[in-house]
């Protein structure tokens, strides 16, 4: 009974402090932007964080709460997003550790009002208004061969290292990857592993690979810690100038390795402008100056606009490619 | 009759270990040359030095989750260190880690022997600390290769007679462990503990303060192989090594060291770091399905465990020769 009691009371105190809340929020009414990621910690988010920060500064009166879990599960990410709806953000962009364990307490955020998009690693279109790819996947997919194909004139044989075997991201773009082979003569796909983007069990898949195929000429690896770790294997290894890697990476983490020489290029899109354009899109719907629908037109800020597709999902630009000539400029940034 | 027993354990589970190196070499023959075997062993290194701590750990009854959370916490301090102090010593280095780890391992153990909380719930959570420490210290940044010193990168790496100093660290390890674990007074009570708490409090052992002295040893090493891993992959950042306890204890088990503590050689655990680090290292190269890997792996344990445990099956002691034909 004093249980009960005492519940209700705090119940009805919640309620208050909510309402002094609202009320307290609704004279200068900044927009509240969460930025959750697929886990704290990762240099790529902190750098799309730094864009969202530029994109607030850029529209006013925009607060931005950079969160997510601690490590990269849809149980731990399903929990940031609750507190979030708690806390009655206005708008919700997320990264999703899976496309469709989110859906459910997205709906929920969704029919509370808040805007929900997702970006980087999509969420079913249930469970978002619209979706921003950094890139387009089948450019990805052709970038990430064109890089290695492009240092094998004569052609060769190269190899996939990925992050898991559930990878949405990976596996999409490795898909993409595989339907333009064709326009690469010569150049021969003898492996996929996967190396659960773990620095150890990528190094030592990467070492499987140059063990296995002693003529591999190049080792794709389309995932930020696969990379680094296959470019250290390579080092160690003794076979730089024989192995490439290539793939997508950080240039803060890639500097070692094209110092090195084990790694000649790699690419990635700008995360800083990721998050920027993100933040621009949440705010632009959050605010009603723009509705997700196909084929609608979304501004981004500096980022030009995005236009939507059937499923509500866009692409911002064109993969960046680095490489000894400019990695110096990018290695400080992100 | 144990060391008997014992001995038996492990020629099995080296009878297991040469089997498994024979089927993989029937897929990969070149799996078995001696220059990619001791490449196995080197890969291996770090489970090795951390089984061996954990096996410490485990023969008093205790279990230590924080193992790769300390190896983590200490191979990003040491690696920020080098960023910091270009140029520091590798000795310093080693230093640093050997002490920063032994001091992690020593809050395990204060807080196991003096409040008497269970170990599982207390590495839990120094786990959880150690892992949130990093974040705290390193703000989630990475500490990539081109910051790192090149003598810091390449100590592990610097090779002598043949084999690189993160293999002879191991065989060290291995080497003074066993001689601790038979020959002192300190090693004999972690067997007194695990295998009879109350018969070691009677002798005069403190059983806190010898399971105290194990948490230190098990940080102490796990602190070591903190700075091996940072450099040897060339990357220090939050998530390094994470569920790597779980294969420490994994190896510890398939070495047969006894969960209920008391039951356990050096050897042991090097033999269970063995079994799985050839796994890992087979699996890549023999065309296996990815898919089935993990699946592979999980089963490779159960399996090992499984015989283990039959082959240790302890068949009791017969008093009294006539009640056993009785009952």
């Amino acid at each position: 009974m004093i249980r009960r009691t005492f519940t209700k009371l705090l119940a009805g105190a919640t309620l208050a402090t909510g309402l002094m809340g609202t009320s307290a929020l609704a004279q200068d009414d900044p927009v509240r932007i969460a930025l959750v990621v697929k886990a704290l910690g990762i240099g790529f988010f902190e750098a799309a964080a730094k864009g969202a920060e530029e994109a607030a500064a850029d529209l006013g009166n925009t607060e931005i709460i950079y969160t997510g879990p601690t490590d990269t599960t849809a149980e731990a990410q399903i929990q940031v997003i609750n507190s979030l709806i708690a806390q009655g953000v206005d708008a919700i962009a997320v990264s999703a550790n899976d496309p469709d364990a989110l859906v459910p307490v997205l709906k929920k955020a969704m029919q509370r009002g808040i805007t929900v998009i997702s970006w980087d690693s999509g969420v079913a279109p249930e469970g978002r208004q619209m979706h921003l790819n950094p890139s387009s996947n089948p450019l990805i997919g052709n970038m990430i061969i064109k890089l290695a194909a492009d240092e094998l004139p004569d052609g060769g044989k190269v190899a996939l290292l990925s992050a898991t075997t559930t990878s949405t991201n990976q596996n999409i773009w490795i898909d993409e990857m595989k339907k333009v082979m064709g326009d690469y003569p010569g150049i021969e796909l003898v492996a996929t592993v996967y190396g659960d983007d773990l620095a150890d069990k990528s190094y030592r898949e990467a070492q499987g690979l140059m063990q296995k195929y002693p003529d591999l000429d190049a080792i794709i690896a389309p995932t930020s810690v696969g990379i680094v770790a296959a470019a250290q294997a390579v080092v160690d290894a003794g076979k730089v100038g024989q192995v490439n890697v290539t793939g997508l990476g950080l240039p803060s983490e890639m500097a070692g390795a094209i110092d090195s020489g084990a790694s000649k290029s790699f690419a990635i899109w700008n995360p800083i402008d990721l998050g920027y354009s993100a933040t621009m899109i949440a705010h632009a719907l959050a605010s009603g100056d723009a509705t997700a629908e196909p084929g609608a037109e979304i501004p981004m800020g500096r980022m030009g606009s995005v236009t939507l597709d059937d499923d509500n999902a866009g692409a911002m630009a064109d993969p960046f490619v680095y490489d000894s000539s400019n990695i110096d400029d990018f290695k400080s940034i992100f | 009759m144990i060391r008997k027993l014992a001995t038996r354990r492990e020629t099995l589970l080296l009878g297991a270990l040469l089997l498994l190196l024979a089927v993989i070499a029937t897929r990969f023959p070149g799996f078995v040359a001696p220059s990619n075997l001791a490449d196995v062993f080197n890969d291996t290194a770090p489970l090795i030095l951390l089984a061996i701590g954990q096996m410490v750990v485990i023969l008093t009854r205790c279990i230590d989750l924080s193992v790769a959370a300390n190896l983590a916490l200490t191979g990003m301090v040491v690696a920020m260190l080098n960023v910091a102090v270009p140029g520091l010593p590798v000795a310093v280095t080693l230093a640093v880690a050997l002490g920063l780890g032994a001091a992690l391992g020593m809050v395990n153990g204060l807080l196991v022997w003096k409040l008497d909380i269970p170990p599982i719930v207390v590495t839990l959570g120094t786990m959880t600390i150690f892992r949130g420490t990093i974040f705290v210290i390193s703000g989630g940044d990475w500490v990539n290769s081109h910051e790192m010193g090149e003598g810091f990168k390449a100590f592990p790496r610097a090779e002598l007679l043949g084999l690189p100093m993160l293999s002879w660290i191991a065989i060290l390890a291995l080497a003074v462990f066993s001689l601790v674990m038979t020959r002192t007074t300190l090693g004999r009570a972690f067997y007194a503990v695990g295998g009879n708490p109350h018969a070691a409090t009677y002798t005069g052992i403190d059983v806190g303060r010898t399971q105290f002295w194990a948490f230190t040893l098990s940080g102490t090493l796990a602190g070591l192989t903190g700075y091996l891993w940072v450099s040897r992959y060339a990357v220090a950042y939050v998530d390094i090594a994470g569920g790597f306890e779980l294969d420490v204890v994994a190896a510890c088990v398939i070495g047969g060291i006894s969960i209920m503590g008391g039951v356990g050689t050096v050897w042991g655990a090097l033999l269970g770091a063995l079994f799985l680090g050839v796994i890992k290292n087979a699996l890549p190269v023999v065309n296996i399905s990815p898919f089935w890997q993990l699946a592979i792996s999980g089963s490779a344990i159960i399996i090992a465990v499984a015989v283990n445990a039959r082959a240790g099956r302890d068949k009791g002691r017969i008093i009294l020769k006539s009640a056993e034909h009785a009952t």
